[in-house]
């Protein structure tokens, strides 16, 4: 473990981490704001709404598409899910709980060549497929995993 | 041969011949059978010896493999998902003989009164000298699950187990119980206790925040010139399947990206051989060993499945071998390879059974062990009833003990239904044998034993039935948790469990009358994950049945009705 770099950003506080995480690209704040809020897409209750709203009509499945997730989530309130496109000139990540009230979590935008490398923890109500959808050269990609959410205990 | 004389030997033989019996009754095996069974020609010149699962049993007992082990799906009819004849079949072992004892439930009480006990550290110790006495060089690798699930273990919190691990020459050690006595207890065995000693390896548990390892991944060690890599896997659904709130900032998960980083970094830096400590059970780690190249073997334990020989596993980096090495010390592994010119040219396995009365104990850990359990005695040996009938806790649905445990919190706590956790540790209770205190913290000895009492809607029920039902029966087994179904007290059933989560748990029942899904029933449980439960520790509430009935009749088993598994051989 390296503790000293978990106190220098614990001291450091919040503000510090994040500016660190944009410094490092993970985040381009202009990018992501500088959008208009996706009413439609983002208040979709269902998942072909969901994916409607953000244009992604038609998607095809791509390894190139790197989604992250657990197989069981160890706490379904915060799951850690990452996605990395490598697909080239990729401009947007979106990552849906299929099976969540408003199943689009989340959206990020890439411009200028930025890494299209994005982390978040989400929400599960139940277990569900947690899909990334990415936008490359104007063609939406795709990758899924489905995640179990369980009432614990009873194991070993 | 401890307390019998040459001639005594002789007369027994003689006696035993006379009367037609089978030549491998205990006496007879003492006196030199024994030998035979732990003579092991030395293989190669890589050896590991593997032991998992012991859950704290420092002297010998009895131990009931299942008669229940379904494979659904992928793993139908496969190891580890056969059990009595079908599992001797499969691997050309003869009936009725010490190894057809060790590894099926066939005539279990005859078979157990002929062989005797099973395990037992100071007996385990003597072999473990044995085979490093023919291997020099060898490593000691434990799976884990060994500071847990006996009295001294959970009293002294996991201190017997920490020196008796010590003494016997462990190298390398995985997690899975281990975690339930909290992360602080656990950094303080592995930096105080085991600094220097005892490496406590694991690749898949690391802090939240950062995803920092908070354990060494894996271990190097060079072994009569060759480079070995042991990683370790500790068992990835720790903090769903026991409470999270007692590992609070660690995650964990099965995670094959990282475990094939680690095996490319172990190779990398000149390992020859690479071998994985797992706590993943076999399911996992057959699928596991599918996906990540590199591993030569896979020594796994968690789900106590006893497999006499390792399965392989076809990847594209060759072959992995798979192997389960039973539970509550009555197995050790012994993994031969044959390393030329930096590669495996060849391998040999086998997977020995402890029998007390064949290896006598060793003197400085049967000392140990007494030591340890002095302080107690007089509460371990008080004998609260005798049982009539055969307790073993094994089986995917329901054991005998499960169903005393039921029987007990149900009427103590005057609840319709019960509930009690599908564990797989637990030692067996041959029928007229006394239950002491001792064997029912066999049975129940966690971090978080409180009994509960709960309301519960038939719906939130069936929720419980179906989610532990899926955690067992998924078809993909990185959906599983290796645990067996909740033991259901009250409650009838029908299981289909080649069905999906929602629709395996059908036709409930209490009493003959359809469980109504908006109704409340009373619903008696124990070993809640959930922080702040109270509730009196669950193995106080069935002493007190245990004392108050002094005999305990043969239980009558709650077990589901079964739909398609008619000739699944995992059943017996």
């Amino acid at each position: 473990m390296n503790n000293t770099r978990r106190t220098v950003l614990k001291g450091a506080g919040a503000t510090a981490t994040l500016s660190a995480l944009i410094a490092a690209g993970a985040l381009k704040p202009t990018d992501v704001f500088a959008n208009e809020w996706n009413k439609a897409a983002f208040e979709a209750k269902d998942a072909a709404g969901a994916l409607k709203g953000i244009g992604a009509g038609t998607t095809a499945d791509s390894k190139d598409l790197l989604l992250t997730a657990p197989d069981i989530a160890e706490n379904g309130a915060v799951v850690p899910v990452g996605v990395i496109s490598n697909i080239p000139n990729t401009t947007s990540i979106s990552i849906l709980v299929e099976k969540n009230p408003s199943p689009l979590t989340s959206s990020f935008e890439f411009a200028n060549g930025a890494v299209a490398d994005v982390a978040v923890r989400l929400k599960l109500g139940q277990t569900s497929i947690v899909r990334a959808v990415a936008k490359a050269d104007g063609k939406f990609y795709t990758a899924q995993k489905e995640v179990k959410v369980t009432v614990g205990g009873c194991g070993g | 041969m401890s307390s019998m004389n040459r001639r005594e030997f002789l007369q027994i033989l003689a006696a035993a011949s006379a009367a037609g019996f089978a030549l491998d009754a205990p006496n007879v095996l003492a006196a030199g059978k024994g030998d035979a069974l732990y003579e092991l020609p030395k293989f190669g010149n890589v050896h590991l010896m593997h032991m998992t699962d012991s859950h704290a049993q420092l002297l010998p007992i009895y131990f009931r493999e299942p008669t229940v082990n379904l494979g659904i799906g992928g793993a139908f009819g496969k190891v580890p998902h056969l059990v009595g004849e079908h599992l001797l079949k499969a691997y050309g072992i003869k009936p009725s003989g010490s190894e057809a004892h060790a590894f099926t439930y066939l005539d279990f009480v005859e078979a157990a009164k002929t062989y005797g006990k099973v395990g037992g550290f100071a007996h385990l110790s003597t072999l473990v000298k044995r085979i490093r006495a023919s291997r020099p060089g060898s490593l000691l690798l434990d799976g884990g699950d060994t500071w847990q699930g006996s009295a001294t273990a959970l009293w002294t919190k996991g201190q017997d187990m920490v020196d008796a691990c010590k003494m016997l020459g462990v190298d390398i050690m995985a997690g899975h119980w281990e975690f339930t006595l909290g992360d602080k207890r656990v950094m303080e065995i592995v930096e105080k206790d085991f600094k220097g000693k005892i490496d406590f390896v694991a690749q898949n548990v690391k802090t939240t925040d950062f995803g920092d390892s908070v354990f060494a991944p894996y271990s190097m060690k060079e072994m009569n010139g060759v480079k070995v890599a042991v990683i370790g896997q500790a068992f990835p659904y720790t903090p769903i399947a026991n409470p999270r709130w007692m590992v609070p900032d660690w995650t964990f998960g099965i995670q094959d990206e990282n475990m094939q980083k680690t095996v490319d970094e172990a190779r990398a830096k000149g390992a020859q051989v690479v071998v994985v400590l797992s706590h993943n059970g076999m399911d996992v780690d057959l699928k596991m060993a599918s996906r990540v190249s590199g591993i030569d073997a896979i020594l796994g334990g968690h789900t106590h499945d006893g497999v006499p020989q390792p399965v392989k596993v076809p990847n594209k980096g060759g072959i992995t071998l798979v192997t389960n090495a039973g539970s509550n010390g009555k197995f050790l592994g012994v993994l031969d390879f044959d390393v030329k010119n930096g590669k495996i040219s060849d391998f040999r396995y086998k997977l020995l059974p402890v029998f007390a009365n064949l290896l006598p104990a060793d003197a400085e850990m049967a000392a140990l062990i007494d030591k340890v359990r002095a302080p107690y005695l007089g509460k371990l040996n008080e004998k609260l009833a005798v049982s009539e009938g055969l307790l073993y806790r094994r089986g995917n649905f329901n054991g005998s003990w499960d169903q005393l445990i039921l029987d007990a919190i149900m009427e103590v706590q005057g609840a319709d239904i019960g509930f009690s956790p599908g564990f797989r540790w637990g030692t067996t209770i041959l029928p007229g044998q006394a239950i002491t205190f001792d064997h029912l913290m066999d049975q129940t000895a966690i971090t978080y034993p409180q009994s509960t009492l709960t309301e519960m809607s038939g719906e939130q029920i069936k929720t419980i039935l179906e989610d532990v039902g899926d955690n067992l029966f998924n078809p993909d087994p990185y959906y599983q948790q290796g645990g067996d179904m909740v033991r259901v007290g009250g409650l009838e059933y029908t299981c289909d469990p080649n069905s999906n989560i929602g629709n395996r748990i059908q036709d409930m029942r209490l009493k003959g009358k359809p469980l109504d899904a908006s109704k409340k029933y009373k619903v008696a449980g124990w070993a809640p994950v959930g922080e702040g439960v109270t509730g009196e520790p669950v193995w106080d509430v069935v002493a007190r049945y245990l004392r108050d009935k002094k005999t305990i009749t043969p239980r009558k088993l709650n077990q589901p009705k079964l739909i398609g598994m008619a000739g699944n051989p995992g059943i017996a």
